[in-house]
């Protein structure tokens, strides 16, 4: 269905909109959904509908209500928070220096550095110490004395970001410990990560408003980036955000595949339960017992690559491999580097992740000669292992790069086990983009099974429902 | 209804008068609800206070708290309402002379035999009560869907009686440890709202709020190191329920300061699993002072 312009939706749904709120938030907001929508946050009708209830509500004078109402309607994750909180600072912060713009309005006066008499050392210290508390209304205020006291060393270099470096440089802000500073500076201790990014960002906003106001136009809305969207405990270099992740697909992982079960729920009556049942009722079966239904639980084979070029994603892809052993009985785990070795009983043996990863680390038996991948003989020597064992309910699911370098793909043994296997997944912690250039020989594989790029959580998990959809779709 | 209130702060300050500190979302989102009669999604981490909430909702409204635990495997007969056999075969088996198969049937589906579980008694209450719906992600996607019809309509139609509608209109909690992500249709007609564990201030006004014996430094203490502990990339962080407990063992105690020493000795008050221990004893542990005097060394 088309949907309508944004004039006419404003219009339609003007009618919604409170009373006393000023002309045009109506139309306000809807652009702000539409600006949500563009960042992937799914704000359907029905939420934007709540979301002016919620105005009848909240006055939207009260900023901090404001914001935490439109959040509570049209924000349903953790994710999507997230990205609210940026598409609203971005949203109201262009949309407030517009109107500025047409109606001419300037900040005059303001700070001026020369004339107040800044003790620099002073406002170094007093900004350290909002930062410390965490006190954000006084952090706003310093941002913008420290804009007037540094940053016109130099008339600013036009570009913001290397304004805002120079000015924390300045200011002295750092994360880790100054022992050389005097102790009572807050300064002495390091300061929080958190808050030195917050304050960054408040500069940075300042200098925008600065810009804005000397060139009366708005640069053009940056989308954002992956980096913005990430939670801050995003990244996967972080080892116990890794083990949170993994923490989650593990629940998720066991209550998986049961819930499309649909149809075949009630398959099974429990006969005997049911007649026992039925000695309540003098004979008559009028409970049904059933059968309770068990989760399909595939038999595993997990090959995992964990040679140098993919140092990084090993530790990622072993945790991993610590989760699924977790969540399926039937499955062997083998890493491999030039051989390979398998490593089932390390995992059955070692319930602590730390314990697993040294002991493979250890003994594994992969200590190799050249410590390069040779896909050709790992594809033989797991032939070999397995070939007996391998039949159409179990899954294969390989970790690794496809790096070969230069040496023989073998993709014609790869494709024995695939065909013998029931499924086949590969995991491939690079980004799309460099499949095949160099060394990398994952279209040979990609054609006997299938191939998921895997280097954030959302894909690992997009993985996970790939993994525990019902066979029959083959 | 004891209770309507009318602003945010209402709301706030009713709260705290039954021992629950909101978050700054919270009290909002809360008096949202009460407005607007849409249900509230909490999420968060197990024990920053979920269920909690709805608790304390219940006890500042002056409503009754109907609690439905989801598990694995819930269906509508336990949750919502089911027929009583027993009662309709004897009903059958006394009228069974003389009465029409008409008359029976129209007996035996009568409000009289039907077994009201939460869901339905929540709606059926001629008070207006507080229901919480506690782990909704416990259960499969088809009882979400059942759901939905209750959650905007408040409404639940059974085949054989038709249409039954709320009475009164409860505020409605569910809970998530976000185990698995929940449909789009059920967020679609929540209020979300995401409890995570508080600032150190926050935390801090908790525990004196449920000791308020408790030395003014030791608490502050107390908070600063469980912060430190849920830094830690451990199986279960400690909720805030733990800490007030562990603030109560201090005060029993008679602890007038967190040394490493109290530390080892009440650490399992907080940290529940064999290999946690370990990771914060290592890490917490050895920063804390050894105690200079020697009145709590053996």
């Amino acid at each position: 269905m088309p949907r309508p312009p944004a004039s006419r939706r404003a219009a339609l749904y003007g009618a919604t909109a409170p009373e006393h709120a000023p002309p045009g938030l109506a139309a306000h907001l809807l652009q702000f959904g539409e600006e949500l929508r563009g960042e992937g946050v799914a704000v359907g009708t029905s939420e934007l509908l709540d979301a002016f209830e919620v105005l009848r509500e909240v006055p939207w004078t009260a900023l901090a209500d404001f914001r935490e109402g439109l959040a509570a309607t049209l924000a349903k994750s953790q994710e999507d928070r997230r990205v609210f909180d940026l598409v609203f600072d971005r949203f109201f912060f262009r949309a407030t220096e517009l109107a500025a713009v047409r109606e001419g309005v300037t900040e005059s006066g303001g700070i001026d550095a020369a004339g107040a008499e800044l003790n620099l050392e002073t406002l170094r210290q007093e900004i350290a110490r909002a930062l410390r508390d965490g006190a954000e209304g006084r952090m706003r205020d310093l941002a913008r004395l420290a804009i007037a006291a540094f940053g016109r060393q130099g008339e600013g270099s036009g570009v913001i970001g290397v304004d805002v470096q120079r000015i924390r440089r300045s200011l002295g802000l750092r994360a880790e410990a100054q022992p050389d500073l005097p102790p009572d500076d807050p300064r002495h201790d390091g300061l929080p990560r958190e808050a030195i990014r917050r304050f960054e960002a408040l500069l940075r906003r300042e200098l925008e408003r600065a810009q804005i106001e000397r060139t009366e136009s708005l640069p053009p809305a940056r989308p954002l980036n992956e980096l913005d969207r990430a939670l801050p405990s995003g990244p996967l270099q972080d080892l116990a955000a890794v083990h949170r992740v993994v923490a989650q697909l593990k629940r998720r992982l066991k209550t998986q595949g049961q819930e499309s079960r649909g149809v075949k729920r009630h398959a099974h009556v429990d006969v005997r339960r049911t007649m026992r049942a039925s000695l309540e009722t003098g004979g008559v079966p009028v409970v049904l017992k059933y059968k309770p239904v068990r989760p399909r639980r595939p038999e595993i084979y997990v090959l995992c690559d964990v040679s140098t070029s993919v140092t990084s994603a090993s530790v990622f892809f072993l945790s991993v491999l610590h989760a699924l052993h977790d969540s399926f009985r039937k499955m062997r785990s083998f890493v491999f580097i030039e051989r390979i070795s398998e490593v089932t009983d390390v995992f059955e043996r070692e319930r602590d992740f730390k314990a697993v990863s040294d002991a493979i680390g250890r003994d594994a038996g992969v200590a190799d000669i050249s410590g390069y991948t040779d896909y050709g003989r790992v594809w033989n020597e797991f032939a070999q292992l397995v070939e007996d064992d391998l039949h159409p309910r179990a899954t294969v699911i390989v970790l690794g790069d496809a790096r070969t370098n230069g040496r023989d793909p073998r993709a014609d043994i790869f494709a024995t086990v695939a065909a013998r296997a029931g499924r086949t997944f590969w995991l491939n912690p690079e980004p799309r983009l460099y499949w095949n250039y160099g060394d990398s020989v994952i279209a040979a594989y990609e054609r006997y099974c299938e191939a998921f790029e895997c280097w954030t959580t959302g894909q690992l998990e997009d993985f996970v429902k790939a993994l525990t959809r019902p066979v029959s779709a083959r | 209804m004891a209770a309507s209130p009318q602003t945010i702060d209402d709301v706030a300050a009713g709260l705290r008068s039954v021992g629950y500190l909101p978050g700054e979302s919270t009290a909002l989102v809360s008096f949202l609800a009460a407005k607007l009669g849409k249900p509230i999604l909490v999420e968060g981490p197990a024990g920053v206070g979920k269920t909690e909430l709805a608790r304390a909702l219940s006890a500042y409204l002056d409503r009754r708290l109907v609690r439905l635990q989801c598990y694995e495997g819930l269906d509508e007969a336990k949750a919502l309402y089911e027929w009583n056999y027993r009662k309709q075969l004897l009903r059958i088996q006394a009228e069974a002379e003389g009465a029409g198969w008409q008359e029976v049937q129209d007996d035996i589906f009568g409000e009289e035999f039907l077994l009201e579980r939460p869901l339905m008694s929540a709606i059926a209450s001629p008070e207006p009560v507080v229901l919480l719906i506690d782990e909704i992600d416990k259960t499969d996607q088809e009882f979400e869907a059942m759901l939905l019809e209750l959650l905007s309509d408040f409404q639940i139609s059974i085949p054989e009686l038709g249409l039954f509608e709320a009475r009164t209109r409860p505020i409605v909690l569910l809970t998530s440890n976000n185990t698995r992500e929940l449909t789009e249709a059920l967020k679609r007609r929540c209020l979300y709202l995401w409890l995570d564990y508080p600032q150190l201030e926050h935390e801090l006004a908790i525990v004196k709020l449920h000791t308020p014996d408790l030395d003014d430094a030791v608490a502050r203490k107390l908070v600063e190191v469980i912060a430190m502990v849920r830094e830690l990339d451990l199986k279960k962080p400690p909720s805030i329920a733990e800490s007030v407990d562990w603030a109560r063992a201090l005060l029993l105690l008679g602890a007038d300061d967190i040394d490493s020493a109290t530390f080892t000795q009440t650490l399992s008050i907080i940290v529940k699993h064999r290999t946690d221990l370990d990771v914060v004893t290592e890490r917490v542990g050895m920063k804390l002072p050894v105690r200079a005097t020697s009145a709590g060394q053996p």
